[in-house]
């Protein structure tokens, strides 16, 4: 039984990482896909659409920024918009075009560029 | 996968700026000189997920005629300019650079342009596909008018479209298509139901789903349709 335990919590800890990885590279996928026309093809918020907008995009790069910012925040400023944490409207909210895994993912992403990167 | 690659390559030299050759039926032209380019029935979304958006080459056209303006169509297709400044995926169509990211020109595939002939018959065909007539009957708009002012304000500011559209030649976002000349290339029950819900369009858009109401759905149409008349 012991011995079963310590099977099952060996291959649940190995899991961990895997999973993580898999949400970046989806984060990472759906990000080039949504994110990148404002924040960059390399998340500097230096995206194509940067001379015409009012505001300029997080950088996602930025670690005492992002760290200032809950997992939760930035969930809801994909999924409701920009406005829905006080910030701009040019911030679309994603919450009709993508679930709730898509947008976790698109935060492990986030996450990764901000302060797994060694920037 | 070689192979592959030489029949894209075949296909995109087939497709420059010489007209096509026309085939037996419009149908049977568009089959085999478009649909490389343009899903011409629904995509399995579902299944093929987001890759579907990466590899996407140009708009789908399966609803075609629940879209367009022909008599826009039919010009267009004989006189193709640029709608989508930076392509269909921007992503794939952007490098980087010092201050931001720029489109790169080379990355930008031209469509080909058809004679008077190949462009009524393609257009005639195309406003055939109609997979969303579900969704235009179920849209109510109906033209009305705004103050210039009061629309402008509404696209920018209020609802930050202008952060990938532009709404006049040279100002506004370069993601998106184009809105300056949208009244002219497409229907207005088409527009509304768009901006009100572009996932049921296309569930891979680059649009957001934004929940306007119907007058808020409205006041941008009817924005589109001041900015589309005035345009030459």
């Amino acid at each position: 039984m012991k011995k079963s335990l310590l099977m099952a919590a060996t291959l649940a800890l190995g899991c961990i990482p895997l999973a993580y990885a898999d949400d970046v590279a989806r984060g990472e996928k759906l990000y080039n896909v949504y994110c990148v026309q404002c924040h960059g093809l390399s998340g500097h918020g230096d995206g194509v659409n940067v001379p015409a907008l009012s505001v300029q995009p997080r950088n996602h790069h930025d670690t005492a920024e992002m760290t200032a910012r809950s997992d939760e925040e930035l969930f809801k400023a994909v999924k409701h918009g920009g406005k829905s944490i006080n910030k701009s409207v040019l911030m679309p909210a994603w919450g009709g075009n993508l679930d709730d895994d898509d947008i976790h993912a698109l935060v492990s992403h986030m996450r990764n560029l901000c302060c797994r990167n060694g920037e | 996968m070689k192979q592959g690659i030489l029949w894209a390559a075949l296909i995109l030299v087939g497709l420059g700026s010489a007209p096509v050759a026309l085939a037996a039926g419009a149908e049977e032209l568009v089959r085999t000189e478009c649909a490389a380019c343009h899903a011409l029935e629904r995509p399995d979304y579902e299944a093929l997920g987001i890759q579907e958006r990466i590899d996407r080459k140009g708009p789908p056209l399966y609803y075609a005629g629940n879209k367009f303006q022909p008599e826009w169509l039919e010009s267009w297709l004989q006189n193709p300019t640029r709608l989508r400044p930076a392509g269909i995926f921007p992503a794939a169509a952007v490098k980087e650079s010092e201050e931001f990211d720029v489109i790169d020109p080379d990355k930008l595939i031209e469509h080909p342009a058809l004679t008077a002939e190949q462009a009524s018959e393609v257009a005639t065909y195309l406003m055939s596909l109609r997979h969303h007539d579900d969704l235009i009957a179920a849209n109510t708009y109906e033209p009305g008018t705004i103050a210039k002012r009061m629309g402008q304000l509404n696209f920018s500011k209020f609802n930050g479209c202008d952060a990938c559209h532009s709404d006049e030649p040279g100002y506004g976002g370069l993601s998106g298509p184009e809105l300056y000349t949208a009244w002219q290339r497409l229907q207005p029950a088409f527009i509304a139901s768009f901006i009100a819900d572009p996932v049921a369009w296309d569930p891979h858009t680059l649009m957001p789903k934004s929940g306007l109401n119907e007058g808020a759905v409205a006041r941008l149409t009817n924005y589109l349709k001041l900015i589309g008349e005035e345009q030459p």
